[in-house]
C-alpha cells in the first residue's frame, strides 16, 4: 500500500540552519546617532555657562598638578646630588609623567646591566668611579683598558670569552640601535675564533652548516637567558607572596583565598627550601585551615580532623572530591535478571550506562538517563536497585555463602542486606535489623520488591541483639557514623560535627561491634566471619573501634577479599594500633571515585570473652557515664529507687570481689585509650551543658556521682585524688606514675 | 506468630485459588522443605519452617517481617492479597494478561486497563476472573480482575475497561508504609 518511506536519513546539505553566519544589524537612518548635528547644535546659555566652569575646574586641577611636580623634582633633585652618574638619567625623568615613576624603576632594575654598561660609557670622560658596576666582569675588564670596551671589544684574545656576557647585555638592552651591529660582529669573531681552533672540521664544513651552528649557539644562550630571568621572578613573587600570606584578617574574595590555598600548600610542600624562615610550619598550617574551612565551608574543628588524616596534597584533592556527587550506580538483582540483560533494557529507556568495573560483576555506572531511574518498570519489578559503588564492597567482604545464617545488624534502608541474599540465592536465613521503625518500612519494601524470601526483618536495639538470638556464621556490621566519607551525599557533616558527636558515634560503635562478636559463632563451618563497616574515614570510628574490639574479644584481623584501597592505619597521630590494622581497607573519593569508607573483617576464634574483659568493660561503663551532665544524674537517681537498692547489693558483695579481680592486671594499652576519654569528658561538660540521656545513666550510682564529682576536682589539677575514688568504686586498679603523667600531657594538649 | 484459624485457612485460599487455582497445592508441597503460612498483626506471611523456628526466637513486638507478606486480614474479615504475593502468585498464574508498552506506565499508576492498552489475554478468560498483568516483555507488574471474558473483548470499544486494577508495583513507591 503505497510508496515506501525511506527513512535512511538524508546526506546533509550545505551548513545547517544553525550554522548560518547572522549578518550585521541594520539600524535605521532615525536610530543612528548624527555627529555634525550635535556639534553644530547652539549651546544655551546654561550650557555654556557650566562649560566655562568646567573649564576654569580643569585649569586650576592643571595649575595644582603642575606645582606638586616641581616640588617633587625639587626634593629628587636633593637626593640624587650626591649621585653624579643619575644626572643623566634624571634629565629623563623631568619630562616624564609622575606615574610613570615606578615603572621606570622596575625597568632600570631588570635592565641593570645593559644600563650600566651604557652609563659606563657615557661617564667615562669624568673618569667616574667604577664601584657602581657590580658585575665583576666589568671591573677587570675597566681596569683593563676602558678604550677597549667602546671599540666593540677588539681582537684581543681576552675579549673572547666576554663576547657571551656582552651579548647578554645587549639583549637585555632591547633599545639599543647598536647592539645589533655590534652582535653581528661578535659572531663573526666568534665564528672565525672556532674555525681557527678547529681547523681540521672547517675544512669539512659548508658555509651553511656553519650557519646553522651559529644559529643554534644563539638559540642556546637565548633559552639560558630567559630561563634566568624566569628564576627571577619566580623569586621574587615567592618574597612578596610571603608577606601577604599572613594577614587573615583581611578580607578577601574566593577566588584570591583559593590562590592563597595553592600558594601555602605550594609551600608546604617542600617547606625547608620555600619557607620564610621567619615563620614556622604551624603557623603556615594555620593560614591554611582557615582559608579552607572559609572557602569549602568546614568548621574548624573539622578540618582540623581532616588535616590529621590527610597529607595537603591528598587533602585537597579530598575535598574537591566531597564537592562533587559520585555518579549514581545499580545493582543488578540476580534473583531476578542478569546485569546484560538489565543493561539492554536500561539502554533501550534511553539510559547511558556501563559496567562499574573489574571488581563487580552486578554494579553499573549510570551517566545519564531521560528517565527517573528510580521509577521504571524495571526498578518496580525488582531488578536492581540502586545503590552506591562503595556499599557493595562490605558485602563482598562478607563472600556469604549459601544456606548460612547471616546478620545484618543496621540494615536500613536493606541495599547491603539484599545483596547478601542475592548472593545466598535466597537459601539460608538472613536477619535484617534496625533500631528505627521508620526506616524499617524502607527495608521490607525493598526484600519484598526484589523477591527476598528467606529473610527475617527485625527492630531491635543493636547492642541487645545476643540476648534474642545468636549463633550467626556470618555478621555485617554497617555501623552509624558521623558520614565524614560521604560529604558530597550530605554536606551537613561539614559544619554539624563537633567533638562529642565524633565521640558519641564511636561509644555506640564499640558496644554494636562487641554485641556483633557475641552473636558471631566461632564453631561455625563455613564462617564466624564479622565484617566491620563505615561510610566514616576518621580513624576513631574506624581503627580504633576495631582495636578496642581485638583487646576484648577473641577476634582476629583477616584479609578482606577487596582487590584494591588503602590499607587502614597501624598508627594515627599518638595512638598505635595493631599491626594486623593494615588488613583493613579504606576508601576514598579522590582516590577510587567511591564514598568515603571503611571495611575491616574480623574472624572470631573463641566463642569465649577474655576474662579481664569484664573489669575493663566496668570502668568503661562508668567512663561514658561521666560524658553526661551532672545535673541530670542527679533527677534519676532521686527517681531511681531500684538502681539505689541494687546498689546496695552490689556493695555488699563487692568486697569478695575485690580479691578476685586483683589478681588481673589491666592491660598497658588501654590506659592512655581511658585517659583521653576520661579527659575529653571533663572538658564536655564543661563546654556543653547538653546532657546525652543514654541507658547507662540508669545505671548510675551514688558512688558513680561522687567519682564524677571528684573528677571535676581532678581536673584542678589535684591528681592525688583519684586514687581514693578508685577504691571508692571498688575497682582495684593499680594507679600507676606513668598514668597521671599521661592524664598531665593530654591536659596541655587540650589547654 | 499464630497459625491461621479455619475460618481464615479458608478464606485465605479461597482468595489464593482465584487467582493460582489448584497450583495452591504447590505452595505448599514443595521440594525443598516445609513451607508454611502464619499470621502476624492480622497479616498472613509465607516462610520456610527452618525460617519460622528461628525467627520464633523473637517476639512479636520485635518483629517486623518473616519470609513474604501475602496480605491482611481486613476488619470485616476478608483477605486482601498484597502486592508482595506477586513473587508468588505470578509464575502459578493460570489466566495472565499482557499489556502494550504504552499502558504500561497507565496501569502502574494504579489505573484499570482498557482495550487499546490490551496486548494479548489467555484464552477462554472468565469474566471477573483473576489474573496477572504482565508487561510485553513477561515483567509482572501487578494483578487485578477481569471486566471482561475474551470473547467479548475482541469486540469492545478501546476506551472500555477491560481489566480492573487491584494492585501493581507501582504501590512498593506509592504507599511503601503501609505495605507491610
Amino acid at each position: 500500500m503505497g510508496r515506501k518511506l525511506n527513512f535512511a536519513e538524508k546526506p546533509k546539505k550545505g551548513p545547517g540552519k544553525k550554522a548560518k553566519k547572522q549578518p550585521a544589524p541594520k539600524f535605521s537612518k532615525k536610530l543612528l546617532p548624527s555627529h555634525e548635528t550635535a556639534e553644530d547644535k547652539k549651546l544655551s546659555h546654561r550650557q555654556k555657562q557650566r562649560a566655562a566652569k568646567r573649564e576654569q575646574r580643569k585649569q586650576k586641577h592643571l595649575n595644582a598638578h603642575a606645582k606638586q611636580k616641581l616640588k617633587q623634582q625639587l626634593k629628587r633633585q636633593k637626593k640624587y646630588q650626591s649621585d653624579e652618574s643619575s644626572q643623566e638619567e634624571e634629565d629623563n625623568s623631568e619630562n616624564e609623567v609622575e606615574s610613570m615613576q615606578s615603572d621606570e624603576e622596575i625597568q632600570e632594575k631588570t635592565l641593570k646591566k645593559g644600563f650600566k654598561a651604557a652609563a659606563a660609557a657615557v661617564t667615562q670622560k669624568k673618569k667616574a668611579p667604577v664601584e657602581e658596576s657590580d658585575s665583576e666582569e666589568q671591573d677587570a675588564e675597566e681596569s683593563d683598558d676602558s678604550e677597549m670596551m667602546r671599540d666593540d671589544f677588539g681582537e684581543s684574545e681576552e675579549e673572547e670569552e666576554k663576547s657571551s656576557i656582552k651579548r647578554k647585555r645587549d639583549i637585555l638592552a632591547d633599545s639599543d640601535e647598536e647592539s645589533d651591529d655590534q652582535e653581528d660582529a661578535n659572531d663573526e669573531e666568534e665564528s672565525e675564533q672556532e674555525t681557527s681552533d678547529e681547523d681540521s672540521d672547517a675544512e669539512m664544513k659548508m658555509p651553511i652548516e656553519k650557519a646553522s651552528k651559529k644559529l643554534k649557539k644563539r638559540k642556546e644562550e637565548d633559552d639560558k637567558l630567559a630561563e634566568e630571568e624566569l628564576q627571577l621572578n619566580i623569586a621574587d613573587r615567592e618574597t612578596t607572596d610571603h608577606t601577604e600570606m599572613f594577614d587573615v584578617d583581611k578580607v578577601l574574595n574566593l577566588q584570591e583565598i583559593q590562590q592563597r590555598i595553592t600558594d601555602v600548600a605550594a609551600v608546604l610542600n617542600d617547606f625547608t627550601f620555600n619557607r620564610d624562615p621567619s615563620r614556622s610550619r604551624a603557623e603556615y598550617l594555620e593560614v591554611l585551615k582557615k582559608d579552607l574551612c572559609t572557602y569549602y565551608s568546614y568548621n574548624e574543628f573539622f578540618m582540623e580532623k581532616l588535616m590529621d588524616i590527610f597529607a595537603i596534597s591528598d587533602l585537597l584533592q579530598f575535598l574537591e572530591a566531597s564537592e562533587v556527587q559520585r555518579p549514581l550506580t545499580l545493582r543488578t538483582n540476580t534473583l531476578k535478571t542478569r546485569r546484560r540483560d538489565l543493561a539492554q533494557a536500561l539502554i533501550n529507556r534511553g539510559v547511558n550506562l556501563d559496567p562499574i568495573g573489574k571488581w563487580s560483576k552486578v554494579g553499573l555506572v549510570v551517566y545519564s538517563s531521560q528517565v527517573p531511574l528510580g521509577a521504571t518498570p524495571e526498578y518496580l519489578a525488582g531488578h536492581y536497585i540502586i545503590q552506591g559503588g562503595s556499599s557493595m564492597l562490605p558485602v563482598m567482604a562478607l563472600a556469604p555463602q549459601e544456606n548460612e545464617r547471616i546478620l545484618d545488624m543496621c540494615a536500613a534502608p536493606g541495599g547491603k542486606s539484599t545483596h547478601i541474599a542475592a548472593i545466598m540465592k535466597n537459601t539460608g536465613v538472613l536477619f535484617s535489623n534496625d533500631v528505627n521503625k521508620d526506616r524499617i518500612h524502607a527495608i521490607v519494601g525493598n526484600f519484598h520488591r526484589l523477591g527476598i524470601v528467606n529473610s527475617v526483618v527485625t527492630c531491635v536495639n543493636g547492642v541487645d541483639y545476643k540476648k534474642f538470638i545468636g549463633g550467626f556464621d556470618r555478621v555485617l556490621l554497617d555501623a552509624p557514623c558521623t558520614g565524614s566519607g560521604v560529604i558530597s551525599k550530605d554536606e551537613s557533616v561539614k559544619t554539624s560535627k563537633t567533638q562529642v558527636d565524633i565521640q558519641r558515634c564511636y561509644n555506640l560503635q564499640r558496644k554494636l561491634i562487641l554485641s556483633a562478636i557475641d552473636c558471631l559463632s566461632a564453631k561455625s563451618k563455613t564462617g564466624g566471619y564479622l565484617v566491620y563497616s563505615t561510610c566514616s574515614i576518621l580513624p576513631e570510628e574506624n581503627e580504633w573501634v576495631i582495636d578496642y574490639a581485638l583487646k576484648k574479644r577473641n577476634v582476629r584481623l583477616v584479609p578482606t577479599g577487596l582487590e584494591f584501597g588503602e590499607e587502614g592505619f597501624t598508627s594515627y597521630q599518638d595512638k598505635r594500633y595493631h599491626p594486623s590494622m593494615k588488613l583493613t581497607k579504606r576508601y576514598y573519593p579522590h582516590k577510587h571515585n567511591l564514598d568515603g569508607f571503611f571495611v575491616a573483617k574480623l574472624q572470631k576464634f573463641s566463642d569465649e570473652i577474655p576474662k579481664n574483659v569484664d573489669v575493663e568493660e566496668e570502668e568503661n561503663e562508668d567512663e561514658t557515664e561521666e560524658v553526661d551532665d551532672g545535673k541530670k544524674k542527679k533527677k534519676i537517681d532521686k527517681r531511681d529507687w531500684f538502681q539505689k537498692d541494687l546498689q546496695e547489693l552490689n556493695e555488699k558483695k563487692k568486697p569478695v570481689d575485690d580479691k578476685r579481680k586483683q589478681n588481673y592486671v589491666t592491660n598497658v594499652f588501654e590506659k592512655p585509650v581511658k585517659k583521653e576519654k576520661s579527659q575529653t569528658n571533663g572538658k564536655k561538660v564543661d563546654s556543653t551543658s547538653k546532657p546525652t540521656p543514654s541507658k547507662k545513666q540508669k545505671k548510675m550510682t551514688n558512688e558513680v556521682q561522687k567519682q564524677t564529682t571528684s573528677n571535676g576536682l581532678k581536673d584542678n589539677n589535684s591528681v592525688e585524688s583519684t586514687p581514693s575514688k578508685k577504691q571508692m568504686n571498688g575497682n582495684q586498679k593499680t594507679m600507676t606514675p606513668p598514668k597521671s603523667s599521661g592524664k598531665k600531657k593530654k591536659k596541655f594538649r587540650n589547654e | 506468630m499464630k497459625r491461621l484459624s479455619d475460618e481464615q485457612t479458608k478464606i485465605f485460599f479461597e482468595k489464593l485459588t482465584k487467582y493460582i487455582g489448584s497450583n495452591v497445592k504447590l505452595l505448599l508441597d514443595r521440594p525443598d522443605g516445609t513451607y508454611c503460612f502464619r499470621e502476624m498483626k492480622n497479616r498472613v506471611y509465607y516462610m520456610s519452617e527452618r525460617i519460622l523456628k528461628l525467627a520464633e526466637n523473637l517476639s512479636e513486638d520485635h518483629l517486623i517481617a518473616v519470609g513474604t507478606c501475602f496480605g491482611k486480614f481486613t476488619k470485616s474479615n476478608k483477605f486482601l492479597l498484597h502486592i508482595t504475593a506477586l513473587n508468588y502468585l505470578a509464575p502459578y498464574a493460570q489466566y495472565k494478561v499482557w499489556i502494550k508498552e504504552s499502558a504500561e506506565q497507565q496501569f502502574l499508576y494504579g489505573n484499570h486497563v482498557n482495550k487499546a492498552g490490551l496486548g494479548r489475554i489467555t484464552e477462554n478468560t472468565p469474566q471477573h476472573q483473576g489474573v496477572i498483568v504482565l508487561s510485553m516483555s513477561d515483567i509482572p507488574l501487578g494483578f487485578g480482575v477481569t471486566a471482561k471474558s475474551t470473547q467479548d473483548c475482541k469486540l469492545a470499544d478501546p476506551l472500555v475497561t477491560v481489566c480492573f486494577h487491584q494492585a501493581d508495583i507501582g504501590e512498593y513507591l506509592r504507599s511503601e508504609d503501609t505495605l507491610v
